[in-house]
């Protein structure tokens, strides 16, 4: 069986906002709900300055291979709050490939292996001495939504770095796609006025995303 | 596994057994506690200051790109990726420790063949990285580098060597619990973490900002590892055991939406 009640989303009223809540104590177990046991989730930590040894792969910024027709970079830089560049910082992505398909066995449309050869999806950089990562990908497509709803093109990003004690996500979105954007169930949540954090810049040879860890151009950051 | 499935809706106006127009059923990923992650800004950890956001974060209701993710394999692993203590032509300096567990999802299923990343310094307290120079001696024979792929039954295991605690200058005279850092992909983008492990019994515990930036005492314990004396090899190593919790699904439909949350 795989059809299942509409439901509201659990997540609708979760706290889960960033906010700094009240030091409360919280209960000794976590709830359960019906038969299920729920195990309390290990605890994020921060990667701290050294993440270089353990985190970097010499093809990690490779999403598609080099030569790849259509590959672009996606190229940017890390400030902080102070407006410095962060120079022990880690970029992840994830996306779909050209057609919006996943090669894993959870998208209900079945896993999927992309028509680019070497194309998997995820590409990891850290940043340099001038707090630059930079992928080299292929823009993905759109994605269905379950309400019949379209999902313009997008990469998902995690951010580490020291001073991050869980990572951040955001959203790249393409600046070429402006009536997709539009029209995004996602970017359709976020206040008008902080929109273009999530938007990517044309560059020679891709797009340009820089990410505002702080101030005024703060980047919009997801909780998921 | 269709228990695992629900409807995923972006609208949340619940109409209870229609179809959607699309048909698309997506697994979902339960919210951890609040207080089972830090907070972004922790002042004590002074690092946190300017790199925090100042926002909130914005809600990202699990769609396609949330519930799938890397599923990194065997390509990813090196013959002695598993043992820190021969990948270089001598033995390391340090006591010999195995490291093993399980990694484990929200509802106690195994989450099998699923990369995992370790990084620590060596038995000195000190990381063969060109940004650490404090006056610990560097290991010709240590990298402190690990990795491995779960089985089936989510077990990992790694030989390395305990690592040292080292001097930072986020305080008068403070100095990092011994850890061995984590990184855990398992198979979605919702469950991505990055973690430390500890080792019980530290001494240094109390005055670790980072350490202590988990609110909730219980789930704080939840990164100390456990000695474990029957995976202690004799005139060999010590073994620890540290079971990693990602975030489970969803498994049981709610009778009537959000407010229990």
């Amino acid at each position: 069986m795989t059809e299942r009640p509409d439901l509201t989303p659990a997540f609708a009223s979760s706290p889960a906002d960033g906010s700094v809540p009240a030091l409360t104590p919280t209960p000794a177990a976590a709830p359960t709900r019906g038969a299920t046991p729920t195990l309390g989730s290990t605890p994020a930590q921060t990667v701290g300055p050294y993440l270089h040894i353990g985190l970097l792969w010499p093809d990690g910024p490779e999403v598609v291979p080099d030569g790849t027709p259509g590959a672009i970079w996606i190229r940017g830089q890390i400030f902080d709050g102070a407006g410095a560049l962060v120079p022990d910082a880690l970029v992840e992505t994830w996306q779909a490939d050209p057609e919006g398909r996943f090669d894993h066995p959870d998208d209900p449309r079945g896993a999927h292996r992309s028509d680019v050869p070497g194309f998997r999806g995820f590409g990891r950089s850290a940043t340099d001495a001038e707090g630059r990562y930079e992928i080299r990908t292929v823009k993905p497509g759109a994605l269905p939504g379950a309400d019949g709803e379209t999902e313009a093109p997008h990469l998902n990003l995690s951010v580490f770095a020291r001073g991050l004690l869980h990572r951040l996500v955001t959203r790249l979105y393409f600046p070429d796609e402006e009536t997709a954007n539009a029209a995004d169930p996602v970017l359709g949540t976020i206040d008008p006025a902080r929109r273009a954090t999530l938007v990517a810049s044309p560059a020679s040879d891709g797009f340009q995303f820089d990410i505002h860890l702080q101030g005024t151009d703060e980047t919009v950051f997801f909780a998921v | 596994m269709t228990t695992d499935h629900i409807r995923s809706t972006g609208s949340g106006n619940g109409s209870a057994g229609s179809a959607t127009p699309s048909g698309l059923v997506l697994p979902r990923y339960r919210h951890d506690d609040p207080d089972t992650h830090p907070p972004m800004l922790h002042p004590d950890y002074g690092s946190t200051n300017l790199r925090a956001p100042r926002q909130p974060l914005a809600l990202l209701p699990h769609r396609l790109t949330e519930i799938t993710g890397p599923l990194l394999g065997e390509g990813r692993l090196g013959d002695l990726d598993h043992d820190l203590t021969r990948q270089h032509a001598g033995e390391p300096l340090g006591q010999r420790i195995i490291v093993h567990g399980r990694v484990l999802d929200g509802t106690g299923r195994p989450v099998p063949k699923t990369l995992v990343e370790i990084w620590q310094p060596n038995a000195a307290g000190r990381y063969r990285h060109a940004g650490d120079n404090w006056p610990a001696p560097l290991d010709p024979n240590f990298t402190g580098v690990g990795r491995a792929l779960t089985d089936g039954d989510g077990h990992y295991r790694f030989l390395t060597v305990q690592p040292g605690a080292y001097p930072w200058r986020n305080h008068p005279n403070a100095w990092r619990p011994a850890h061995i850092h984590f990184s855990l992909f398992g198979q979605a983008f919702t469950q991505r973490l990055v973690t430390q492990m500890y080792f019980p019994g530290d001494p240094l515990f109390f005055q670790d900002p980072i350490f202590n930036s988990i609110r909730d005492p219980l789930a704080r314990e939840r990164l100390v590892s456990r000695y474990d004396h029957a995976v202690t090899e004799p005139e060999w190593a010590l073994g620890f055991e540290f079971d990693i919790v990602l975030r489970g699904r969803e498994a049981t439909p709610f009778e009537d939406g959000d407010d229990d949350d």
